[in-house]
């Protein structure tokens, strides 16, 4: 893992430049630049088709860039393959809750916390009793709240316990970026309660890239707002800022010029 | 200020074409198979071993035909079960995992010394060893393809490595080679005795059925789970899941080879139709039926299986019908996947869920 | 190897691509637009040739009737399939659908077995048809061989003219990339299904038909087919007709003149150049929904 910089608040953790995604003749994402920094929590707004979740796949390695790079600590990892950028400390929460649905919630957690100490070659060894990621998954589903639902098929929580998994699984690796693809979807005003206190709780230690859509919560929570429109970036500030942006308002938030 | 809903779009997954889609598994879609196996009861754990003491005591009351037959079930069982990690577990669907079969088999005929006996742990050695060889090649590049694409690749490879044994000298050609003397362990073990080949093909089903058991516990096991479940999710967590399909792949080739090894040192022969698609057809066959995703089925589907057959071929069972063996066990098939998705094994879970007859073409 | 010999070589790989493109395309078609990966698509070309050799000696020299004649009956054939047996895949997983089409494999070859036997067959070609062709004043050619690449570029150009050209093609096209949407605009997507397998069934005995005359007619034929046929498709990109007469013809030129250089190892050349393929382009010549 990359050490950690040792004043983090100043120099950014993850910093991509110029980032550009083309599919065919069009730009999804066009020369956006951002900056997540150890002890903020970097909302990403925009409307549908901004091009958001295309961004966040591009961070994760999901996606490759037809141009722009990416840094991580200052080590160049824009041509990292996911697995690669996990390991390194970059963990991510999907929009679409993409959990393992047979397994136990603990075992969704554990598999995920497994990632960091793999141990192949130990065949003897009973994963469950694994002495890493064992504690690492429980610490991380009471993060999240759920405890209690341990030893449940995944697959039968309900929809706000699924998002709370999501996050619990990114956790569990353990990340030093954490990026969260509308974590809030679908939540009950209790969930996004908890949800909300719960990253306000992470953004001390990670570097947090929310994408959301309830802008209650974002302008709660966010340290700094970019906002995305048809792929560009039309404003990043902070979240006053954002308020009193005539373009903003215009575009996004739906006042009158 | 309005809060507005975006209706949930799709990450793609790399290439942009989504190739991928969150929560999809991995290698085409598969029938949700059991979750990792500590969660049954001990007493289920006991079922094994009581299948090995009674299949210790065969030699002593069966007759030549049966011993023969429980032999021949119990190497198939290898063969399935070695599927069973790459299609069960991983989710791989692999269509032509004959060919590692016949690959284990022709390498203990090909490279059996000149004259005498070849040492058995060498020999067996070399055989497995060719099988994995074959199987990193095979899975090195037929893991660069998904889905129907990957079934449809592996399948190709299994004909290529048939062509080679069928048309080239290195096969002695479609008439297959002969085995001048089986291995053996000099003092130690006979293969030539009917009971000693019974007890080390005995032997070698509980080692591969153990191996493949601790295996599945193992967090190397848990990981191919979860790669079969989700794979992108697993990639998302730090798991380089190539590598983890490949190790299953190479593994499962070389248990397969270990059933070719049994085969050439049972028969004295080998013949190419042993790599033939129809062999990787009926393996994958005995899977379904038992029930993939458990050991278990791995073993109770080639029982089953070779039971079938034998019934469907004999005439003293089904009379006239018996030289369309094909007809009846293909019907007999559809039936069977139509009505039990989820194979023997599933059955009673299936059962439970439906108090009525169970009925065609259920969509479990 | 002189001029007049590799001219020859090159159309027998024409040829026997154009062949392979018939088979390929429907499966391609049927595999791109229901999702159903159907082994027992070489069984619908032993069909087809087990049909030549029925009704050649009823047609007589009306070749050209017997194969529309041979081609209605497989499409009428296909059509009923579609509905008694694969309809019920369409819901079910690769894995069920391999073993399903699987049996059906050993279904057909034990009916083809009580109705016609196991002997190998040879048909003859039609008179008119028969013997060879001056091409320039250095070569011959056999006249059959010309016309059966004929047929197919024929078959192909219909092919084309239909999915890209026709309300059919344009509902079938709509099919392949929205399900539910075809379905909401009110479309009997049954029996678009329907058609398109049964279309796949008929090109896949056209293919049987015309192939008849050049090789032997025998059991297991469709096995052996099958497996070239998921080389083309492979290497050609599912889903992609182009694609697969990019590969036809490449597996075509590969096999053909594997045999006259390589004749031990000519079995395994399509599947070496396949293996290069995927290093080089996992997915495929074609793009992805083309």
């Amino acid at each position: 893992m990359t050490d950690m910089a040792a004043s983090g608040a100043d120099r950014p953790l993850l910093q991509a430049a110029g980032l550009t995604r083309r599919f065919g003749g069009l730009a999804a994402v066009q020369n956006v630049s951002i900056a997540l920094r150890r002890g903020e929590v970097h909302a990403v707004i925009g409307t549908n088709g901004a091009g958001k979740s295309t961004l966040v796949n591009m961070l994760s390695g999901e996606l490759a860039p037809s141009d722009g790079t990416i840094q991580l600590a200052g080590t160049d990892i824009t041509r990292w393959s996911q697995p690669k950028r996990a390991r390194a400390g970059i963990g991510r929460s999907y929009q679409r809750t993409n959990i393992f649905n047979e397994f136990s919630v603990f075992e969704n957690a554990r598999l995920s916390a497994q990632a960091a100490h793999q141990r192949v070659w130990a065949l003897w060894q009973g994963a469950r009793g694994c002495p890493h990621s064992s504690p690492v998954a429980a610490s991380a589903i009471d993060a999240v709240g759920l405890g209690r639902h341990a030893a449940e098929p995944a697959g039968t929580l309900s929809h706000g316990g699924k998002r709370q998994l999501e996050i619990a699984m990114c956790l569990a690796t353990r990340p030093q970026v954490l990026l969260l693809d509308e974590p809030l979807a679908g939540m009950g005003a209790e969930e996004t309660e908890r949800m909300l206190g719960l990253l306000g709780a992470l953004k001390s230690k990670h570097a947090v890239l929310l994408v959301e859509h309830d802008m209650d919560a974002v302008f709660r929570i966010a340290d700094r707002i970019t906002v995305m429109v048809n792929g560009e970036v039309i404003a990043s500030d902070a979240p006053e800022a954002i308020r009193r942006n005539a373009d903003v308002r215009v575009a996004y938030l739906g006042e009158d010029a | 200020m309005t809060s507005t809903r975006a209706p949930a779009s799709v990450p793609t997954a790399s290439g942009g074409g989504g190739a991928v889609a969150p929560g999809a598994p991995a290698h085409g879609v598969l029938p949700a198979a059991a979750a990792p196996a500590a969660r049954r009861s001990p007493a289920a754990a006991l079922v094994p071993l009581v299948g090995l003491a009674l299949l210790a005591t065969v030699p002593f009351f069966a007759g030549e035909y049966l011993q023969d037959l429980v032999v021949k079930i119990m190497i198939l069982a290898i063969f399935a079960l070695s599927l069973e990690l790459l299609a069960g577990t991983t989710g791989l669907v692999s269509l032509g995992h004959a060919a590692f079969l016949g690959i284990g088999a022709y390498a203990a005929v090909l490279l059996a010394p000149k004259t005498g006996a070849g040492s058995l742990p060498v020999m067996l050695g070399l055989s497995m060893l060719c099988a994995a060889a074959y199987a990193l090649f095979v899975g090195a590049l037929s893991l660069r393809t998904r889905g129907v694409y990957f079934i449809m690749v592996t399948l190709a490879f299994a004909q290529m490595a048939y062509f080679i044994f069928h048309d080239t000298k290195l096969g002695g050609g479609s008439d297959g080679i002969y085995l001048n003397v089986k291995p053996g362990l000099p003092d130690v073990l006979d293969l030539q005795n009917r009971n000693a080949f019974f007890y080390f093909a005995l032997g070698a089903l509980a080692a591969t059925y153990g191996l493949l058991a601790a295996l599945l516990r193992s967090r190397f096991g848990h990981a191919l789970a979860g790669i079969r479940v989700n794979e992108q999710r697993m990639r998302a967590a730090g798991f380089r899941t190539y590598g983890y399909k490949l190790a299953a792949f190479v593994l499962a080739g070389a248990l397969a080879g270990l059933a070719g090894f049994l085969i050439a040192v049972r028969d004295g022969f080998v013949n190419p139709e042993m790599l033939a698609w129809q062999e990787s057809g009926t393996v994958l066959l005995m899977l379904i039926l038992g029930g993939l995703g458990h050991l278990r089925g791995a073993v109770l589907g080639a029982i089953v299986f070779t039971l079938l057959k034998e019934l469907y071929s004999s005439e003293g069972w089904v009379g006239p019908l018996a030289g369309h063996w094909q007809l009846t066990l293909g019907l007999t098939i559809i039936a069977l996947v139509a009505t039990m998705p989820k194979g023997l094994m599933g059955l009673p879970a299936q059962l439970r869920r439906r108090p009525r007859p169970v009925e065609a073409a259920d969509d479990d | 190897m002189d001029l007049t010999t590799f001219l020859i070589q090159c159309l027998n790989a024409v040829q026997y691509g154009l062949l392979l493109f018939l088979l390929a395309s429907g499966l391609t078609l049927i595999f791109g637009i229901m999702g159903v990966i159907n082994l027992a698509h070489g069984s619908f070309y032993m069909l087809g040739a087990y049909l030549a050799f029925s009704l050649a000696p009823l047609f007589g020299p009306q070749f050209l009737v017997m194969l529309v004649c041979g081609a209605l009956l497989s499409f009428v054939f296909g059509y009923l399939l579609e509905w008694a047996f694969f309809s019920y895949l369409y819901q079910r997983d690769h894995l069920q659908q391999v073993l399903m089409t699987y049996a059906l494999i050993l279904v057909f070859e034990e009916l083809r077995s009580l109705l016609v036997g196991n002997d190998v067959h040879g048909v003859q070609a039609p008179a008119w048809l028969a013997g060879t062709i001056a091409l320039g004043d250095r070569m011959t050619y056999p006249t059959y061989r010309l016309f059966a690449s004929a047929a197919c570029i024929v078959i192909a150009i219909g092919l084309y003219v239909v999915v890209n050209r026709t309300r059919l093609g344009m509902m079938i096209r709509a099919g392949a990339s929205n399900r539910d949407m075809v379905r909401g605009l009110g479309i009997d997507i049954t029996r678009l299904y329907r058609i398109v397998f049964a279309a796949g069934v008929a090109l896949a005995a056209l293919a049987g038909m015309i192939a008849a005359p050049l090789s032997s007619v025998y059991p297991g034929m469709g096995g052996s087919v099958l497996i070239i046929c998921f080389v083309v498709v492979v290497i050609g990109g599912i889903g992609s007709i182009t694609g697969a007469l990019i590969a036809s013809l490449m597996v075509g030129f590969v096999d053909t003149f594997g045999k006259v250089f390589f004749a031990e190892l000519s079995g395994i050349g399509i599947y070496l150049l396949m293996a290069i393929i995927l290093i080089w382009r996992p997915e495929g010549l074609a793009k992805r929904g083309a």
